[in-house]
Order: structure tokens, then sequence, then C-alpha cells
């Protein structure tokens, strides 16, 4: 069991015939490898027909406009220039862009810190562990509905409980309607979303951690580390990769957002789109509110920046970290 | 072996192009598709002509009204009209216009449709769903105004009958009035005395609503109070001419009122949504709630006090009252029905004094656009409506034209005027943005 463990590059490994002719090989190579199809095909076709060919049509669809004869035209980068310049949609596309960073960076700083301690604190064992991490888990399989609902109860001014609890402890005084101010409604909501979502980088690490072999950590221990240093010396740079994979989750997912922020201010994002993110963006330009008609064109082209904004975040991972982060098998 | 995995291939292929040959039809109507009933659209094929029963759909997004349609509304045609039935088939509000889209695009929608305010139920008409229908008998029972909402813009063509409107008021506690002494308010300085008044007595809320969902703010508060400022229509139709402006002095005013609203708002108002706000009314807590009759019904059900109502406030006693007097829901006829002749017997109807007065009564808070004033039976409602003797009537001013543009003028009004409320933007911050968003689009035909 090394940290490192180098594979031979033997020649039968790459598939180099050395000595002498394989029969087999040859009359395999020239077959038409059908298996391999028909094992692939349900996925390659389920994925293309619902997942490829609606992302590239709405890729096609930011490049066309709506004509006053209810026809597409085809309009070249015309909505992107308005999205990112027009008086009313670049304030707004900015704006979410912004509100949708300080989301990530909520997650980033809270939820994922929040989620390695827990699971360094589950790792080491101890009485009723199975119990928390089930409860820490259970948030996040729980509807956005409920976790809406059940908050916005806790925090209203009329019913809520959070006045009563902060007044119990003598801090009634800093009590305010956190959802409704445009300086704290999308915090607050970026820390209800880190509260339903810690379990899962949690379990994650969690894991990762119970991964790393027993010796490794009793040889520190011999060498007289402490605690501390275990952790940051040896745990840490061990689950490196999945430090990485939290990271590239929380980005997808924050920059997919929508339905808390939908469910608790409703397609507006209010108070004055404090908590417009793209996600709630998307959905207001496309599908519409109240008497505004929804514009699929410009809501394709809103689409179409949330998938540059999280390719680029996906690429960024798999070129500056997964590749300088070597996966260490144990 | 090599046979089986062809065979097994070809199943597939197979599987899938069966799946997609089944996917292109249904694109265009599934929703309409699901939801209509099946027996009921089978009974739209004519049985057979002269003399035997024909029967019509009514496509509606009311499914709250589907017992007053099928025990009141319905018996009361049919007893009139033996050989016609009439079966009323809502859908979920939120879902109408998608399905009722997808069902007209099938031609399997309903011979009558429930009519949408304004643009969508235009659009229909443009795209030829909805029949005009100027020469029924019974229109004439219908002002203008009342028919502005289902007519072209240049009022040439009317295609839905009007069913009716809604008030926009102020309710108030009778109990809590009585208790300290109040009056009802009719001008600003009476509405501010009351307010100071409860508060400073304390034990109720002096004004209960709540920013949160914003479009109370806009609804409640600036459509509601404003008309007395920018005089009604008169005003309204100025904005579309282009000859005032959201920056001319009556809607700062009316902004300028709503900021003074903060102060007697309940605590925390701006995380306090709407049904906590109806909650907190109902409950007995709160002493004045700005809202519409649409809450008759409700606020009579749950309330345990006696409820009262008054008009918005005027600058000075004796000044002009203006009220919104908002038209909501009105009865087209599909352009493509089997059955003309029996859909317009039954919209002519509808236009007639005697289902004026069955759908009043039925749905208080609901109020007939009929011109022959109606007798309604629930008091709230009676006073609500005796409102349009003494002020003039007039809509929401973002509902007619001005909101076909980006940005969205009504979505702009919510957010400003939640702002206003919040103290985020004065009021003649909230003033230039809404006039900048309009004049982005908006071009006044001269």
């Amino acid at each position: 069991m090394g940290v490192v463990r180098p594979v031979p590059a033997t020649p039968a490994r790459l598939g180099i015939n050395v000595g002498g002719v394989n029969v087999s090989t040859k009359s395999k190579s020239r077959t038409f490898p059908t298996h391999i199809v028909v094992f692939l095909a349900p996925a390659v076709i389920v994925y293309t027909l619902f997942m490829i060919y609606p992302l590239i049509d709405s890729l096609r669809l930011s490049f066309f406009a709506t004509g006053p004869d209810n026809k597409e035209y085809f309009v070249g980068f015309q909505n992107y220039v308005k999205l990112f310049t027009d008086s009313d949609y670049a304030p707004r596309f900015w704006g979410a862009l912004k509100n949708n960073i300080v989301f990530f960076l909520v997650h980033m700083l809270v939820q994922n810190p929040i989620g390695l301690l827990l699971a360094a604190l589950l790792a080491t064992g101890g009485w009723g562990r199975k119990f928390y991490r089930t409860v820490l888990f259970m948030p996040t399989v729980l509807s956005f509905v409920i976790i809406g609902f059940i908050w916005n109860l806790i925090l209203s001014p009329l019913w809520g409980v959070a006045e009563s609890i902060l007044k119990a402890v003598g801090l009634g005084a800093l009590f305010r309607p956190w959802l409704g101010l445009e300086s704290t409604a999308l915090v607050t909501i970026s820390l209800i979303s880190v509260w339903q979502f810690v379990g899962i980088p949690m379990v994650l690490f969690y894991a990762a951690l119970i991964g790393i072999p027993e010796e490794l950590i009793e040889a520190a221990r011999v060498d007289g580390a402490t605690g501390w240093q275990i952790f940051w010396r040896i745990k840490f740079p061990l689950i490196l990769p999945t430090v990485g994979i939290v990271g590239i989750l929380t980005f997808v997912g924050n920059f997919n957002a929508f339905d808390l922020i939908y469910t608790i201010k409703g397609a507006l994002a209010g108070p004055n789109f404090a908590t417009d993110i793209m996600g709630t963006l998307f959905y207001r330009t496309f599908f519409g509110q109240q008497l505004q008609l929804g514009n699929p064109t410009m809501g394709a082209t809103v689409a179409a920046m949330m998938f540059l904004i999280i390719l680029s975040g996906v690429l960024i991972y798999m070129f500056l970290w997964q590749r300088r982060v070597q996966t260490v098998e144990m | 072996m090599r046979k089986h995995v062809v065979l097994a291939l070809l199943l597939l292929v197979a599987l899938v192009l069966s799946a997609c040959a089944q996917a292109t039809p249904t694109q265009a109507p599934p929703a309409g598709q699901a939801t209509q009933p099946p027996a009921a659209g089978e009974a739209t094929q004519p049985p057979a002509a002269g003399g035997e029963k024909v029967t019509l759909i009514i496509e509606s997004w009311r499914n709250d009204d589907l017992p007053i349609w099928q025990d009141v509304i319905i018996p009361a045609f049919e007893a009139k009209h033996p050989n016609i039935h009439v079966v009323f088939s809502p859908t979920a509000p939120a879902e109408y216009n998608g399905v009722l889209n997808s069902k007209l695009e099938a031609g399997t929608a309903g011979d009558l449709i429930t009519c949408r305010p304004f643009d969508a139920s235009l659009k229909l008409y443009e795209k030829g769903y909805l029949a005009p229908l100027n020469d029924l008998p019974g229109m004439e029972n219908f002002t203008d105004f009342a028919k502005t909402a289902w007519s072209t813009d240049d009022l040439s063509v009317t295609f839905c009958v009007p069913m009716a409107s809604v008030i926009h008021g102020f309710f108030y506690n009778k109990e809590a009035f009585d208790k300290l002494g109040l009056q009802e308010p009719t001008t600003w300085d009476e509405f501010y005395q009351v307010l100071d008044k409860i508060k400073a007595d304390g034990t109720y809320i002096p004004l209960v609503m709540g920013t949160a969902d914003m479009w109370e703010a806009a609804t409640m508060g600036f459509q509601n109070i404003g008309p007395n400022y920018w005089k009604g229509e008169e005003g309204r139709l100025a904005l579309i001419r282009g000859e005032a402006k959201f920056t001319d002095e009556p809607y700062i005013k009316t902004w300028q009122q709503l900021a003074r609203w903060r102060d007697y708002l309940p605590p925390g108002f701006e995380s306090v949504k709407y049904p906590d706000a109806q909650a907190l009314f109902t409950l007995g807590k709160g002493a004045i709630y700005p809202t519409g009759s649409w809450e008759i019904a409700l606020f009579e059900k749950q309330a345990s006090f006696p409820l009262g109502i008054f008009k918005p406030p005027v600058e000075k006693a004796g000044d002009q009252c203006y009220i919104s007097d908002h038209v909501d829901i009105a009865l087209g006829m599909n352009a493509a029905t089997k059955h003309p002749e029996e859909a317009k017997t039954f919209l002519s109807w509808v236009a007639s004094a005697e289902f004026a007065e069955l759908y009043g009564n039925a749905l208080p808070g609901f109020f007939p656009l009929h011109s022959t004033p109606v007798e309604l039976k629930d008091p709230l409602a009676q006073e609500f409506v005796s409102w349009r003797n003494e002020c003039k009537s007039t809509i929401r001013n973002s509902y007619h034209i001005l909101s076909r543009g980006e940005p969205n003028l009504e979505n702009e009004l919510w957010r400003v005027s939640a702002a206003v409320i919040n103290g985020t933007l004065t009021p003649e911050q909230a003033a230039q943005e809404i006039q900048a968003g309009l004049d982005k689009w908006y071009k006044p035909k001269q």
C-alpha cells in the first residue's frame, strides 16, 4: 500500500504485438465492434435527443429574433450585443452575474468549509456518527418549495421564531426582516441554500477522509505529529481531488440555481432585483412575467451565456486543477 | 451470436424511431388534448341537424367558479333554451393561456372562450381565433369603457362580452374603528389622522400591507390611490397619447403618499407576503387594509369582526373622486365553432341584465359591467359598486397598450412602488426610472 504505485507499461498493455503474429487479434481488429455500438446506443441516443440536441437548438435560437410577423429571423450576434449594452438588459445581466458570483462565493466560503469541518468531525468517529450524518444530509433531499416555505416562516417578522430566539438570548434588537431588505436578501437566501446543501460536500469529504489508510495516520502519530498537523499535512493533501470536485459541483450548481429564489422571492427576484441571479433572469426573459410576454430568443441568449460561464468554469477546473492534482491510488 | 446482436440493434432503432414519430405530432397540442374532457369533447360533434340538443363548451381559468356555473348560471340558461346544453370546462389559472393557445391551434378548443383582459385576448383575435361580436344583440348594454379591454386599439371591433370588473379600495376593521372612535377618512389629512390615532393607541397595526411580493405595492397601492391624482381615464389616456409623463406631478404625488405609508405598516413589512397580510388583517390585528373587492368572499368568511370599506382618499373634501374599476373577465366565441348560432344565443344571454344579476351575486366582489345597475345582495359588494355613482371609473394604467414593450411597465411599477415604500428609491427616482423605461420603446401615435 504505497502512496504511489507506478503502473508498468508492458508491451501487452500497450497493445503491441511482439514476437510472432497473433492471429486472433488480427481478425478481431477487422471486425466491426457491433457490441460496443449496441451498448453505447441507449445512452448516446437518449443523451443526444434530450440533452445535446436541445442545447444546440437553444444556442441556435440565440442568434435569431422574432419579427413583427411572429417569424424568426437570423440576426447574428445582435442579441448578445443587446444583452451587454442595452440600457434595459445590460444592468439586469451584469446585476444577475454579480449576484450569482456573490451567491457562489457564499457557498465556497461557508458551505464547503463547514462541510469539510463536519466531515472531519464525523470521520473521527464517536457516538452518534450515523445519526448526525443522516440528519445533516436530510435537507438536501427536501423539495425547494418546502425549504423556501419553512425559512420564510422562520424568518417572518410576524410569526417567525427567529425574532423570539434572538430575544431569548437578549439580541432581539438585531432582528431585521432579512429576506426583504435589499442589503441582506441575497446573503440570507445564499445561507438558506448553504443550510440545504451542506450535506453534499460533507458526504463527499467524509467518503474521501475515511478512505485514507489508517497506517499513514498511525505513522504520523508515531513521528509525533499533532492532530492539527495530521489534518493539514496528511489528510487534506490526500483529499485535494475531492476539494476540486466539490468546488466544481458548487460552481455548476450555483450558476444553474433558480428554484430557491423563485420560491422565496418570485420571478422578479425582489426587492429591486437584489436577489436576481442568472436562473431567474433567464426564466423571466424566456417565459415572461405577469403582463410581460416571454421572449424566447433573448431567453436563449441568456441561457447561452449561462452555458458559456459554466463551460469556462469546468474547463478551468479540468485544465488547471485536475491536471495538477494527481489522484493518489492507495 | 452476431445475428442476435444485429436483431437487438434493429429493435433499438425501431424503438427510437417510433418514439420520434410519436413525439412529433404531439408537440403542438399535448396539454390541450390532455385536459380536454373526453366525454365533453365527443359531444361537441353535432349530433344531427334540426331541433336536436346542441352542446357548447366554455373554456375558462376560473376553476374556483365551477360549482357556481354548474349549479346556478347554466341551469338558469338551459331552462330558457332547452335545446342548448352548456358545459363549463375550466383549466388551472396559471396554465390557461398556454393550454388555450394549443387547443385553438389544434382546433380542439371549446365553443366559448373566457377572455383575459387586453393583449392576451387581442392576440387571439388578431390570429383569427376569436370571432368579432360587434353586432351581437346585447352588446349595446356595455359602455366603451367596459369594452376597451376586449376591443382593438381603435375600438372598432369588440370580440368578447364583458363580464366583470374588480374595484379597488380600503377595507377596515369596524370593531377597531368603534373602539378608538374613528370615522371613515375621506381626505388624505383625515387618513393620516386616523392612522396616527391607531398608531398612538398601539393595539392594532394601522395599515396592513407587505412589500415582499411587490405587486401589492403597485396594485393595491399605486393603482388604488393614484386615479384621484391623475384624474382616472383622463390621465390614463394622456399617457397613451404621450401628452402626460410619469414624471408629472400626479404620479410623483402618488408615490409620495406611498412613501408616507412606511411608518404605519407592520414591523418587517419588507418581508411580509400577501397571505401574511391577509391573515394579519382577518385575525383582527390590523385596522386598515388597502386592496380590492375580490377579497370580499374570503374576508367575510375568515374575519370574526364586522368589516367596513372606504374609497381612496382625495386631496380636499368635495374633490371629484376616481376609482380603479378594473375590467377583468369576459366571454368570447371561438371563430371555429360548429355552432355559431347557439354560441351567440348564449353570449347574448351573458350580455343580459339577468346574467349580470346572477353572476354578481354568486361572486361578490366581481362586478358586472352591465350599464343597467344590478341589484347585489352582499352589503359590502353593494357599497363598492355604489362608488360608481359618485366617482369616475378607470382601469389600471399599465394594462392597456403600455405593457407591450421591454422593459415591461407593469413589472417596473411593481419594482419601483415596492422600493418607494421600502425607502430605497425616492418618488422622483421612481418616476424617472418608469418614464425612461417607457420612453425606450413607446412612441405615442400622433
